[in-house]
């Protein structure tokens, strides 16, 4: 002790307590603290999250930063939480192809497992919405009456009365909801991806969210079935006065060339 | 060329059951002489003679399946919950116009089909008058005597818009119910009188109760009732006046060449309504229109993004939409030119399209009757404001839907709104400087065809090596089509010096006038046809190649 004490006006000495101190309260709050997803060192999670941080350093860490952190190119990823990761390059938007107005969703080329463990990583950095179960966007107990006027309430702003996608500013614009994942759709409204507002359960409520992808699924998707006939891309007028002037008065115009030119045979004789 | 033994049984024997029935209406109705003065009227033969037909025919369409959709349809306001066949809409409030018509749209026996049919042919109702206005202007039809017929088929395109509107916003859905709106904001629009209109015609505050009931009169009554009027009177000048031709051997301006109205036309006409009727059949059969029931109930505080009019009032959308914003507050009043400056242009765009005839007569001078039309490069200034009309309608058609062309050619909103709003001032003139220049070129060609005939595509090389394309002479009536049009001079400011020496004062309309009418038949606005001399001179055979 005599050795300690003699050192205790040692210009380090102030630095060494510090330390110690800093050590100590670490300590204990490491043993206290409430439990985190990285506590237990050697499950299925934590080898996702290493082997998500190695995706991660290939595909996203160019632009969003070696941590997550975010750069001039890409923003923070920290607190998105894993259902923006399985929209983003769930529907090929992420890894992005090139700095624009907005990135345009395309190819997927990460297997789902490969997208859960990137998931997985993101979600490590921050807490955030967690990737949907199915229950949460499936088709049981959803009321699809409900859906549509949440969505003409919510969402046809943008994307118009059944989805088919519409322009904003600069060459932004809201995609078209035909044949997306019932998934994609619950996790885009939970993070607002790019352009769009998010829509916390706060906001709109899980039943909503439910509601709204039912409803989705009878007006705009593979199996809907038009009882007008074509839909002509579900546009509205534009489309409609496109085609009356080609198809329609078209063909009355041809009607009339064909009309004119068998005259009577009279003249001739 | 009848027969001593046909004449002699006719006579005492009972005459056939047709003429009978024919004196039987003959002594009532006196339509025989009205018969005998127009069942042999002629007729000349064209295609573009019948876009007129293709309007008339899509209008009765339109009446006769706008009478069945009245037999269903509700037009009231009341708050309903919907019960019926369309599972997407169950249990949802909506006024019982929007109901009646997802109930013709699912209930009613052949609603759809008919309801379909109702909204094509209007759509090709308002095509077939824009495209057969268009006929009548490029050809130079609308000059005198016809005149008032041009303003009665323009009065016609105006309220067909209208009808139009009205029609489209009875079903009280979203994408019409945000149309109203609009139409309700440029009415606000107005200074002083704007907010009075609308309390009028909205019996209130917008949406209201009323107005639902209020524009189903005017659509089925009013609007059709006056052009019911219009169409008869357009159709009786036209049998006044007589059609016009084209110029060709034999055809003057005093007569008239082609074939009787009974049989020929009568037959013709009645075989073409059956084939318009059946295109629009085919073209409502088999592409949905206005889909309501996947655009929803009318609810103020919901929009959809892509809710455009009717083709027909989208130019009046893209001149909205391509004007910036614009207003002007003064002692706790707004004009909101942003929209206010739109509705004016909108009449004024209109307007000289109705007053063209008249302003042309007053430019030309030319006060005679015309009954041969012009082929629209023998008028190239006229052609060139018609097509930098067009051009402008067209540019603003593409401003009323900016934000399909957008999404759909992925380009940005803003540059195809500031593509619209330059283009409007540009695009009109540029269209008038190319149109002239290609009537000119085409006016030359004609006059090298007169001189020189055809390029026969026979290469001839000739004994001392020269090659040669053998032209062909143009026949006898091909060169009277190709020179029967008339030149017209510039009218001159008169002599400014009286007999007594005295200058008089010009006028500033007068120079105005003369200006115009050298713009218009100028030396740099027409190609001199060629004379007898020049054909002579180089038809005569020497150095002809």
């Amino acid at each position: 002790m005599k050795k300690l004490s003699a050192r205790r006006r040692h210009p380090l000495a102030a630095l060494v307590v510090l330390l110690l101190a800093l050590a100590c309260t670490g300590g204990l709050y490491a043993a206290f603290a409430p439990a985190s997803k990285a506590q237990a060192d050697e499950t299925a999670q934590s080898l996702a999250i290493d082997e998500g941080k190695k995706l991660y350093a290939v595909g996203c860490a160019s632009c969003h930063g070696t941590g997550g952190q975010g750069t001039t190119d890409g923003p923070s990823l920290v607190g998105v939480g894993a259902a923006a990761v399985d929209f983003q390059v769930g529907t090929g938007r992420m890894p992005a192809q090139q700095p624009g107005a907005q990135v345009p969703k395309k190819k997927v080329i990460y297997s789902q497992a490969e997208i859960d463990q990137l998931a997985a990583y993101i979600a490590s950095l921050g807490a955030g919405p967690a990737i949907p179960s199915e229950e949460k966007y499936g088709p049981e107990g959803a009321d699809i009456a409900k859906g549509g006027e949440l969505f003409r309430t919510n969402c046809a702003q943008c994307h118009n009365f059944t989805g088919k996608g519409g322009a904003l500013t600069h060459g932004k614009y809201a995609p078209s909801l035909e044949g997306v994942d019932p998934k994609h759709i619950y996790e885009a409204m939970q993070t607002g991806p790019q352009n769009m507002p998010s829509f916390p359960d706060t906001t709109l409520s899980e039943q909503n969210k439910k509601d709204i992808i039912a409803y989705l699924d009878a007006v705009n998707s593979d199996d809907t079935v038009d009882p007008g006939g074509l839909s002509l891309g579900g546009l509205g007028p534009v489309s409609e006065g496109l085609f009356g002037w080609i198809f329609g008065l078209g063909a009355c115009i041809a009607v009339a060339v064909w009309v004119a030119a068998r005259t009577a045979k009279a003249k001739k004789s | 060329m009848s027969t001593a033994a046909n004449d002699a049984p006719r006579s005492r024997g009972k005459a056939p059951a047709g003429e009978r029935v024919a004196d039987w209406a003959d002594g009532r109705l006196g339509i025989y002489s009205l018969a005998k003065a127009n069942m042999r009227k002629i007729f000349p033969d064209h295609w573009s003679f019948m876009l007129g037909e293709v309007c008339l025919y899509s209008f009765i369409i339109i009446i006769l399946t706008g009478v069945y959709l009245t037999l269903f349809f509700h037009p009231s306001m009341n708050e309903v919950t919907y019960h019926g066949s369309y599972v997407p809409m169950q249990g949802q409030l909506m006024s019982e116009a929007y109901k009646s018509t997802l109930d013709i749209s699912f209930d009613v026996r052949g609603g759809l089909l008919i309801r379909q049919i109702h909204h094509w042919a209007a759509i090709i109702f308002l095509a077939g008058m824009f495209v057969h206005m268009m006929r009548v202007f490029f050809t130079g039809a609308f000059r005198k005597p016809r005149e008032i017929n041009w303003l009665f088929g323009f009065l016609l395109f105006v309220l067909g818009m209208f009808t139009g509107f009205t029609g489209y916003s009875l079903p009280d859905d979203l994408l019409s119910g945000t149309g109203v709106r609009f139409t309700q904001g440029a009415i606000l629009s107005m200074p002083i009188v704007g907010t009075y209109i609308s309390m009028f015609l909205f019996g209130g505050e917008f949406p209201g109760t009323d107005f639902v009931a209020r524009f189903y009169s005017i659509h089925i009554l009013l609007l059709p009732g006056i052009m019911l009027g219009l169409v008869v009177g357009h159709l009786i000048l036209v049998f006044y006046h007589k059609h016009t031709q084209f110029a060709g051997p034999g055809k003057t301006n005093k007569n008239v060449v082609g074939m009787p109205l009974l049989p020929v036309y009568m037959a013709k006409a009645g075989g073409f309504f059956f084939l318009v009727f059946g295109v629009i059949a085919i073209v409502a059969g088999i592409a949905s229109v206005n889909p309501i029931w996947a655009i929803g109930p009318y609810r103020p505080d919901q929009v959809s993004t892509g809710a455009q009019p009717d083709w027909y009032m989208g130019f009046a959308e893209g001149l909205v939409r391509a004007m910036p914003g614009w207003e002007i507050n003064f002692w706790g009043h707004t004009l909101v030119l942003g929209v206010f400056v739109p509705l004016v242009i909108f009449g004024i765009f209109l307007a000289v399209l109705a007053l063209y005839p008249f302003i042309e007569s007053w430019v030309t001078g030319d006060k005679r009757e015309h009954h041969i039309l012009d082929r629209p490069r023998n008028a190239p200034t006229r052609t060139a404001f018609g097509v930098a009309w067009v051009t402008a309608y067209m540019i603003m058609l593409i401003g009323g839907g900016n934000d399909i062309v957008a999404t759909h050619f992925h380009l940005s909103i803003n540059a195809v709104t500031w593509f619209v709003r330059i283009g409007f001032f540009v695009g009109p003139v540029i269209a008038f400087v190319v149109t002239k220049r290609i009537c000119l070129g085409l006016q030359r060609r004609d006059k090298d065809k007169v001189l020189h005939g055809r390029e026969s595509g026979i290469i001839k090389r000739l004994p001392h090596g020269e090659f040669i394309e053998v032209h062909e002479p143009l026949s006898q009536e091909q060169l009277h089509t190709l020179t029967a049009h008339e030149q017209y001079k510039p009218a001159e400011i008169g002599p400014t010096v009286d007999e007594n020496g005295v200058e008089r004062k010009v006028k500033g309309t007068e120079k105005l006038r003369a200006k115009l009418s050298e713009a218009y038949y100028g030396e740099e606005s027409q190609i001199p046809k060629p004379t007898v001399e020049e054909y002579k001179e180089i038809t005569s055979g020497h150095g002809h190649h």
